[in-house]
């Protein structure tokens, strides 16, 4: 069993950083495909052809693109994540603090939001068909089809334009206190809690009640097992791979994909942070964001692997 | 404000205080204010409003936090290299000009204590005693030269390289003299000396993740693309100094968002809101609205070389079609001034106001387009996202066209990449144009026959001799009267129709006094930070 584990997070660890040369090579060319570089962009309607050159020269742009690639990929391997061409500032500084933050939100949001999905989809699981379950799937499907920067707009005009309870922007540094921490937060988590839950509730459901479904399960509850045993005990263990599977793919999205909910309170995450590089054509700070997107995602899904595997009565 | 008075704006409240501004006596402010129809005791209302705004003493103290649209880790405290608002905005606060502007469009001192020119060529610039640095270090000339001498170098990256080429020379005469010589004569140096590129840096600076200047404000943090606070410059060269203690500023680049965080009370300013927005602004007590039109505008451009732009008649029909009043109303909400197809804006002293806009005349326009014979034709007009409100301003014109007879062939392209793509070049096409500070700098950008930027390729040998004339005329009346004939040259022979000058609005907080137009741009020309205060 071990040895099977730990083969397993072998094989995945070798595919991993596979898929993540693969990324990067991917992002290269793709940014490379962008119209214009970073000294006609900052220059604007400035942009003469000397002035061009000449802050091109000054920036170091005047190499090939695929050399400074080609560079830059060697310097990760030495954990440099290189230096922004826009500001001349260690990627890794620009991102430090805000990779901070987008974490934080991250794990505040997956703090609640993993519970209670879990408690929603089982429940709605064992009492399906009830009223209690139409109005837990009614629900979920209509925050699915509320896009965010509506809920998060909606949620911003209750309570802060018209309530005055929070503040309408949620900056990370502002947090002193306890209740200055749950004041800040409070809105961007209950709208990123909303658009990850939905889908997470879905799958849980739709996995419990498969296996509800199977024989065993049948046969347990003739047997006298009473329904929470059954479900709990019997039908869970089985339903764990595809449930972890759905959170890590719901959770992913945290970590790169919140660029809504950063925009619209103003919280200065990481997301936001690879749309300036993308607008300003940085390099550096493209590829440092996409790797660290691509690695909290892989981490995600293979945690995932793992989970399911461990939890399966029948591989284990 | 319980005392509403029907169609009254904040946009008519910018009126009245303007005239006040301006001189204008009680008695003449209120038969302007009836000949618009407002009943005598709401006259008498609204000027004790705009007063009121006008003449209020400042309090000192507070932590004035404001927002503007744009900010990523381009953000930069080089005034060389400044491109976005928040930019300029953060430069105001930690750097002073030689000049700058004022709220009528006229050059003041601010570095300088004179500059002076015989020829107009060479310029001898004073400056000011006793003008320290943040770190502690004396303004010198030294500072001076090193601060224009920048621009002229590539690697700096400067974006008024352009302008500043006409520099030849700066010099340090002594410690508080500095002569600039330029190639040819340009009486408008002092103007251009009030442009945001062109602050006063330390010598000798090139690490400017500091922000070390003479402003008003001291740079406490700056995180390029999140935020940027300062504090109170006690030892400000300027009496009085800024009013507040401490100044937070940042970007929020969504519209709704940026003004949900001024009514929830998070910010005290909420600068460049979109006019869909105002009724919102308004509706709410305790907000207002302050408006400024600095010369931004869209226009129709024609190209005079190409078909159908070659026949004057064309353009001239064109120019009785646009329904200026029209694409004020119901495209820009009020929220614009009408223009008469020249680029000088009214705020700019030069403004030519005998110049009146040709009026909307189906009848006088359908006659042109008859005598150049494409009556009927289809015309290809390109429009797009890109220029500010260019497609509603299509469909008026599109429309207009229909009912006598004329078809455009409205064609709506990406926003991206119609600049290099559409712009300059499609035959009948929409453009637009950000403020310049001079005349002269509009001129040579857009109309002279070398201009890089001539949106309808309008060719004239006396235009381009009277350019070089007024550019080295230190005779102000007789500028004018150059300038004025300019103005109308180009809105009868050139092929840009520009309907209207847009406003720019920033939504601000009631306790937020002080905060005045300016022609530089919004907030103030940027440079509002210094100026107001917070009333508790």
């Amino acid at each position: 069993m071990r040895t099977y584990v730990l083969g397993l997070i072998a094989n995945r660890l070798g595919s991993s950083a596979l898929t993540l040369l693969i990324v990067s090579f991917a992002v290269f060319f793709a940014t490379a495909m962008l119209p214009g570089d970073t000294a006609t962009i900052l220059l604007g309607q400035a942009a003469t052809p000397e002035a061009v050159a000449g802050l091109r020269a000054a920036m170091h742009l005047d190499e090939p693109a695929f050399l400074r690639f080609a560079r830059w990929l060697v310097g990760l391997l030495h954990g440099d994540l290189g230096t922004s061409y826009v500001n001349n500032v260690p990627v890794a500084d620009l991102i430090g603090t805000r990779f901070v933050n987008t974490m934080r939100l991250a794990g505040i949001t997956t703090f609640f939001a993993v519970p209670l999905s879990l408690a929603l989809g089982i429940t709605a699981a064992m009492f399906r068909g009830s009223v209690y379950d139409r109005v837990v799937t009614v629900l979920t499907i209509g925050i699915i089809s509320v896009p965010e920067f509506m809920i998060a707009t909606s949620a911003v005009l209750l309570f802060s334009v018209y309530l005055k309870w929070l503040p309408a922007l949620s900056f990370a540094s502002d947090a002193t206190s306890f209740a200055q921490v749950l004041k800040i937060y409070a809105m961007p988590v209950i709208t990123l809690t909303f658009v990850v839950s939905a889908q997470m509730i879905r799958m849980t459901r739709a996995a419990v009640i498969d296996t509800i479904n199977t024989p065993y399960v049948e046969a347990a509850i003739l047997k006298g097992a009473s329904r929470w045993r059954a479900v709990l005990l019997h039908a869970l263990p089985n339903a764990v791979g595809p449930i972890a599977n759905a959170i890590a793919l719901s959770l992913s999205y945290l970590v790169g994909g919140v660029i809504i909910v950063e925009t619209i309170f103003n919280y200065p995450g990481i997301a936001k942070l690879m749309v300036d590089g993308v607008s300003t054509r940085d390099l550096p700070l493209i590829q440092s964001c996409a790797i660290i997107f691509c690695v909290g995602y892989l981490t995600l899904i293979t945690f995932a692997d793992i989970v399911a595997i461990l939890a399966n009565p029948r591989v284990r | 404000m319980n005392d509403k008075i029907t169609n009254w704006t904040a946009s008519d409240d910018a009126m009245v205080e303007n005239a006040i501004r301006r001189g204008a006596t009680r008695r003449e402010l209120l038969t302007m204010l009836l000949a618009g129809g407002a009943a005598l005791s709401a006259g008498g209302l609204v000027l004790g409003r705009a007063t009121n705004a006008v003449a209020a003493t400042p309090k000192s103290g507070g932590n004035l936090r404001a927002a503007g649209w744009s900010s990523s880790t381009a953000d930069t405290l080089d005034p060389a290299k400044a491109s976005l608002s928040t930019d300029y905005v953060r430069c105001c606060a930690l750097y002073n000009r030689l000049t700058f502007l004022d709220q009528g469009g006229t050059v003041q001192m601010e570095l300088a204590e004179s500059i002076k020119s015989g020829d107009a060529k060479v310029w001898t610039v004073k400056l000011r005693s006793g003008v320290t640095f943040h770190d502690g270090k004396s303004l010198s000339s030294n500072d001076v030269v090193f601060s224009l001498k920048r621009h002229l170098d590539p690697a700096v990256g400067s974006k008024v390289n352009a302008i500043a080429k006409q520099i030849t020379d700066v010099k340090a005469l002594d410690p508080l003299t500095v002569e600039i010589t330029l190639a040819n004569p340009n009486a408008d140096l002092p103007t251009i000396l009030a442009m945001h590129h062109f602050m006063i840096v330390a010598d000798g600076t090139t690490d400017f993740s500091k922000g070390i200047g003479t402003g008003a404000f001291k740079m406490e943090t700056f995180e390029p693309g999140v935020k940027s606070i300062f504090s109170k410059n006690p030892n400000y060269f300027k009496a009085g100094g800024p009013h507040v203690d401490s100044f937070e500023f940042f970007a929020i680049t969504d519209d709704n968002a940026r003004i949900n965080a001024l009514l929830s009370g998070d910010i005290h300013l909420a600068a460049s809101i979109k006019p869909r927005s105002m009724k919102l602004v308004e509706s709410q007590p305790g907000f207002a609205l302050s408006q400024t039109t600095s010369g931004n505008y869209t226009d129709l451009n024609i190209r005079l070389d190409l078909a159908p732009g070659d026949k004057a008649d064309f353009v001239m029909g064109m120019k009785h079609l646009i329904n200026r009043q029209q694409i004020q109303k119901s495209v820009l909400r009020g929220l614009a001034e009408i223009a008469n197809d020249q680029p000088v804006p009214p705020a700019s002293i030069y403004h030519n106001a005998e110049l009146k806009p040709k009026a909307f005349d189906p009848e006088k326009a359908k006659f042109h387009f008859q005598k150049s014979g494409l009556l009927g034709q289809s015309i290809p007009m390109i429009t797009s996202e890109a220029p500010t409100s260019a497609v509603e301003m299509a469909t008026i014109v599109q429309q207009s066209g229909a009912e006598i007879g004329m078809n455009f062939d409205v064609q709506r392209v990406p926003s991206d990449g119609y600049w290099s793509n559409y712009w300059l070049k499609a035959p009948v096409h929409f453009g637009n144009i950000n403020p310049r500070p001079t005349p002269d700098i509009l001129f040579s950008l857009l109309y002279a026959s070398n201009a890089p930027w001539n949106e309808s390729q309008y060719k004239s040998e006396k235009f381009d001799k009277m350019l070089v004339e007024a550019r080295g005329l230190l005779d102000e009346a007789k500028r004018k009267e150059i300038y004025g004939q300019m103005q109308v040259m180009i809105s009868e022979e050139a092929g840009t129709v520009i309907p209207v000058f847009i406003s720019n609005v920033d939504a601000i907080s009631a306790n937020l006094k002080g905060l005045e137009a300016n022609p530089l741009g919004g907030m103030m020309g940027y440079a509002f930070a210094e100026y107001v205060w917070l009333d508790a």
